[in-house]
């Protein structure tokens, strides 16, 4: 025990520990997240590559993290056959609870 | 079969560059081949850290560019000769490090040294990620404070998933390098105690290097901090480290420089 300790002075190493379990704890969940985010993204588009000739950069997967409700939003553009220069898009969403 | 290193944490001026030199000094002392390389292309420091710095002719991107052979960019130490430097480019732009160059640089010295130590530059952008990228070994350097944990977690999520052997499904070994610690504040409160940082990072503990105004002399001289003064608490430090790194079991000791009556007195007190 030390002097400080001893006379009631709070001291600030047990806040560092504690403000960086709470902090890390967050930040772990969400980069876990980005990562779900990624391997969605290529198994998608694998498994519509299979079926379609589309452009890799064509899809696009966004996660929203709600309280009661998460969303997750896939949005993937197929060219039309027969106007190749042009954009014809076709638009798939899907909502997750 | 030669191992390669990454020392890595995210934040800078947590001691990679002190730690690299120190930690090649410390295994090529023991006779096994070593080369450390620089990859911090636009702001080296490890030729200047280890003494090196009027010696470099070519570097790290004049080799993967075919400007040079590996042989002839790589400075030999002068005082530990089983010792070898590769300095990054200091007026090159960081994009002339490539993945293919690095692949081809790291598998060359692997034919002709037992360990590559890999000093990685601060931040997480394509310097840092190449230098981690083929590592079968991680050293996490960090400070026990909250900004350098914070970052070192950073980290450790990326050896776990950017690496190749990760990519691969294998794990990399990863251990945790404590610098500029001071036991007197920690005992008092004042700085984050070794069991907290390691209860909050969870990978196993390499060494603790304790706060040293050694190493500060020791980058003035231009030596790494185990050759200016062998005898110093962080040098004893640092070897226990690669001890511990080439598999011995060694306590964990804090090593201190030996200090005046009252520095005494005054650390009892506070204990």
């Amino acid at each position: 025990m030390s002097l400080f300790s001893f006379f009631g002075r709070r001291t600030s190493a047990p806040v560092a520990r504690e403000r960086l379990q709470i902090l890390l704890a967050h930040e772990r969940a969400i980069i876990g997240q980005s990562d779900l985010i990624s391997i969605l993204r290529e198994e998608i588009l694998a498994g519509i590559a299979k079926h379609i000739r589309m452009d890799p950069d064509k899809i696009h997967v966004k996660m929203e993290r709600g309280d009661t409700v998460s969303t997750l939003e896939v949005e993937v553009e197929i060219p039309t056959p027969r106007a190749q220069s042009a954009t014809g898009a076709g638009l798939a969403s899907l909502v997750a609870g | 079969m030669a191992k390669v290193i990454v020392v890595t944490s995210g934040k800078g001026g947590v001691g990679k560059t002190t730690s690299t030199a120190a930690v090649g000094v410390a295994l090529a002392q023991g006779g096994q081949k070593v080369a450390v390389v620089d990859f911090d292309v636009g702001l080296r420091n490890l030729d200047l850290v280890m003494g090196a710095e009027r010696r470099v002719v070519y570097d790290f991107i004049d080799v993967i560019q075919g400007n040079a052979k590996l042989a002839q960019a790589l400075i030999r130490d002068k005082r530990t000769d089983t010792l070898a430097l590769l300095a990054a480019s200091q007026t090159r732009d960081k994009d002339a490090l490539t993945e293919e160059g690095v692949v081809r640089v790291i598998d060359e010295l692997k034919e002709n040294f037992d360990w590559i130590l890999c000093d990685s530059p601060a931040g997480i952008e394509r310097g840092a990620t190449l230098a981690m990228r083929h590592a079968d070994i991680a050293i996490v350097v960090a400070n026990p404070e909250v900004s350098s944990v914070r970052d070192s977690d950073r980290m450790i999520g990326l050896l776990d998933s950017k690496t190749c052997k990760a990519e691969k499904g294998e794990r990399i070994e990863k251990h945790l390098l404590l610098t500029r610690y001071d036991r007197v504040r920690a005992e008092r409160g004042e700085m984050l105690r070794i069991d907290d940082v390691l209860e909050i990072l969870s990978i196993p503990l390499l060494g603790i290097i304790p706060e040293s105004q050694e190493v500060l002399r020791a980058s003035n001289l231009g030596q790494p901090v185990i050759a200016s003064n062998a005898m110093s608490a962080p040098a004893k430090a640092y070897r226990d480290a690669v001890r511990r790194l080439k598999g011995e079991s060694v306590p964990m000791t804090i090593p201190s420089d030996r200090k005046g009556v009252f520095a005494k007195l005054f650390g009892q007190r506070a204990a």
